[in-house]
């Protein structure tokens, strides 16, 4: 027990975080569950509106600051960043552990707000509500964020400084696997964004506390200022969760189709530019605050053009699988849902940058639809893939194949039918966050589906969790790479030994080899006779 | 490190270095090749650590900017009461421990140290000083009535270079808000550097620096640096907005 609690081992931290992040995403999916038997009938019968309140703002917390932004960047990234580019530990694993500690801490501080009566604000703390008017326990919750948010920067710099410094002879940047460009540019979000929204919450912490005037116009404050400075970092946010999915998507979708990946260095840029163009766009939350139509227009332009390096992506994955020898394994199935996912959030997330339709639809269901196509049809497909990609790796043992195509089908089957029916909900009117909608009965029929799929979805993320513990103890043992991958990764034991390789790995050949690491095969294929 | 190095030599290098330093220090991590990287990791680390301390403070900055442009004449006014002459000194306090530093640091890579234990001392010396001086203006704005909140009062000040206006004593306590706020963290930096500074003098005085490996002292003096300038962009956005001879 204390060999885990005091390792440095940047494997077992990443297992530590794996069973925290589980843990706050069923506590996150509980509270999911509470709003959709809410919605099931018009009528708000299952709680209060203070108590629905809560609910969606316990659930967007707990889901984006202790599930969504740890999770393939403190589990994966944590066990892969230094294993892909040969380096025997990150640069840091003190800090390591340490950030875990402070995930820890803050998560601890999370629950106990939670269970003495929660926060109403909706996981933004809009000013002036959070500062002067509600009586929920917005200090505790605030400094729960501010503590997990150190956690996320130590991590981002511990990525920082290991791809810099730490990196194996001969792996040079046009080597590096895109998985790890994915996670260099989101540790590059994680330390620019997160001090922000730091200083920020402690703003209106001091606000509250010691009735300081920064944002209550009461006081003389602005209050859309409270907002520019929450977007700054909370919009960037957004691409903290989806870049390593990206990098996730990038390895599954090479191996699973035997190519190299096409236009290696637009797919590595494209995640800087990412990075670039994400810390630019925040203002497209606050079309509607009152900001100047004239700033309005270049935000809208900027979140346009954020669109393009994701659209490359897209693009340079798609003409990867073209004339690839395509295996539909677990991982690619959830590849190929994120693909799908990934798009159709990406879509509507250029309606919503155009201002006429942002106007028409901002606070309802539609925007809801879109995020949670990013965030769970994105982030959550690519880290389930990423799961079940380096499963072998990480536990040593094969999950059962079958179980697991089965649970991919059921997850982006119940996905669909939870959300796509509120893209219509939205489109119609529906607004987000109410819990009674008796005077619009019309929407009962979307709102049961949504419900349904939700039940469906929840089976289908219980699912993995179940088998994967199986597999610990009853699966097949893994071979050192039961997949024929390319990458260091996959040059040494399941599970890897203490410092990863046992001689320093000397790299010479690029990412994505397959047609090299394929080709011996080729020759071995007796011939018919 | 590993871009512009042929693979086998490096490895060999690694292999010597490791063996014939494994034996002198201790103070190599087992996950790194060499001290190089060691250091070059520490430096690094440090360098981004004080990016993300930009941004925190930008925050902070950012939010008083905006206020300040659209209060001139009440912050002006708030700025006027808080005492130029302690934070000029605290300025030139902060400005000879930054010098301080910088001759702790040339004193530990030269192995001289009595200078190091010195040096190390007199920047805390400094750094207590800023803080005493830091507690005497809080006690007089404690006194004046300017700290924010029930018993803040700023009636009948005038704004300056508009006779017959006053400041508003709400936009004049957003001022002070920010003020106790910006300088606050800034002190809450000063004494987390001091702590790093006490554990410097234990390891100095122990002898545990040496030319070879010193990287605590750089990188540890590198914080101490960040802190400084921080104050020097303070100092005339907080005291000298609207100042004449």
């Amino acid at each position: 027990m204390w060999s885990w609690l005091l390792t440095t081992d940047h494997k077992r931290i990443a297992l530590l975080y794996l069973i925290s992040i589980t843990f706050f995403f069923f506590i996150g999916g509980f509270f999911a569950l509470l709003i959709r038997l809410e919605l099931l009938t018009p009528a708000g019968d299952l709680v209060q509106a203070d108590t629905y309140n809560k609910i969606f703002t316990m659930h967007g917390m707990v889901m984006i600051f202790f599930f969504l932004i740890p999770s393939i960047p403190a589990v994966l990234g944590n066990f892969l960043v230094p294993m892909m580019i040969g380096a025997k530990d990150l640069a840091f694993p003190r800090i390591n552990l340490l950030s875990w500690y402070i995930y820890v801490i803050g998560g601890v501080i999370m629950l106990h707000c939670m269970i003495t009566g929660g926060v109403d604000t909706g996981w933004t703390f809009y000013a002036p509500f959070s500062t002067s008017f509600t009586n929920t326990k917005i200090v505790e919750a605030g400094i729960a964020i501010f503590i997990a948010g150190f956690s996320s920067i130590l991590t981002g710099l511990n990525f920082v400084v290991t791809i810099h410094r730490m990196r194996a002879p001969g792996m040079t940047w046009s080597r590096l696997p895109l998985f790890i460009w994915a996670h260099y540019a989101t540790s590059i979000i994680q330390l620019l964004g997160t001090p922000v929204v730091a200083v920020t919450i402690v703003l209106v912490a001091a606000e509250r506390a010691l009735h300081l005037g920064i944002f209550d116009p009461k006081l003389g404050g602005d209050p859309v200022l409270f907002q520019h400075l929450f977007w700054f970092y909370s919009h960037p946010a957004v691409y903290i969760m989806i870049l390593p999915s990206m990098g996730v998507v990038t390895e599954i979708i090479a191996c699973f189709s035997r190519k190299r990946i096409f236009g290696y260095h637009f797919v590595a840029f494209s995640s800087i530019a990412i990075a670039v163009f994400g810390f630019l766009v925040w203002a497209h939350h606050m079309f509607v605050a009152g900001i100047s139509v004239y700033s309005a227009l270049v935000f809208s332009f900027l979140s346009y053009a954020v669109a393009l390096p994701s659209a490359i992506k897209v693009f340079n994955w798609t003409a990867t699988l073209y004339k690839g020898s395509i295996r539909y394994d677990a991982p690619m199935l959830y590849a190929f849902g994120f693909l799908g996912l990934f798009t159709i959030g990406g879509l509507t997330g250029l309606f919503l940058s155009a201002l006429g339709i942002n106007v028409h639809v901002t606070d309802t269901y539609f925007v809801v639809a879109h995020f949670h196509y990013i965030m769970v049809g994105g982030a959550v497909m690519g880290y389930l893939g990423g799961m079940h990609f380096w499963w072998p790796k990480i536990s040593g043992r094969l999950y059962p194949e079958g179980w697991a195509r089965l649970a991919a089908l059921i997850v982006f089957i119940g996905f669909n039918l939870t959300f796509f029916p509120q893209f219509i909900l939205g489109y119609m009117g529906m607004p987000r966050r109410y819990y009674d909608y008796s005077h619009m009965p019309e929407f009962q029929v979307l709102n049961v589906l949504s419900t349904a799929g939700a039940t469906i979805l929840g089976v289908g993320y219980l699912l993995p969790m179940v088998y994967f513990l199986w597999s610990m103890r009853y699966g097949k043992p893994a071979s050192d790479n039961p997949w024929n991958a390319a990458g260091l990764e996959w040059k040494t034991a399941s599970p890897p030994p203490t410092f990863n390789f046992d001689e320093e790995p000397v790299v010479t050949w690029e990412a994505y080899n397959y047609e090299e690491l394929d080709a011996p095969h080729k020759e071995e294929v007796p011939v018919a006779g | 490190m590993p871009d512009n190095a042929n693979a086998s030599s490096l490895t060999a290098v690694h292999d010597h270095h490791g063996e014939a330093h494994a034996a002198h220090n201790p103070a190599l991590l087992h996950h790194f090749v060499e001290e190089q990287q060691q250091r070059d990791a520490a430096s690094l680390g440090m360098w981004v650590f004080l990016g993300t301390e930009v941004m925190f403070f930008g925050g902070l900055f950012c939010a008083y900017l905006v206020y300040r442009r659209w209060y001139f004449g009440d912050f002006a006014a708030a700025s006027k009461t808080i005492n130029m002459s302690l934070g000029a000194t605290n300025t030139a306090v902060l400005i000879c421990s930054s010098l301080t530093v910088v001759l702790a640091v040339w004193a530990a890579q030269t192995a001289r140290k009595a200078l190091l234990v010195s040096m190390l001392i007199l920047t805390m010396v400094f750094g207590l000083a800023f803080l005493g001086i830091k507690g005497i203006e809080y006690k007089d704005k404690f006194e004046e009535h300017h700290v924010p909140g029930a018993s803040f009062s700023f009636e009948n000040v005038p704004i300056p270079g508009h006779p017959g206006q006053f400041a508003n004593p709400r936009h004049a306590q957003m001022f002070f808000s920010l003020y106790f706020v910006m300088t606050g963290l800034h002190a809450l930096h000063m004494i987390i550097g001091l702590g790093i500074f006490a554990w410097l003098l234990v390891m100095a005085w122990k002898g545990r620096f040496t030319p070879e490996w010193h990287t605590p002292v750089e990188i540890g003096g590198l914080y101490w640096h960040f802190v400084d300038i921080v104050w020097i962009y303070l100092f005339p956005l907080l005291y000298l907005i609207d100042r004449h001879p």
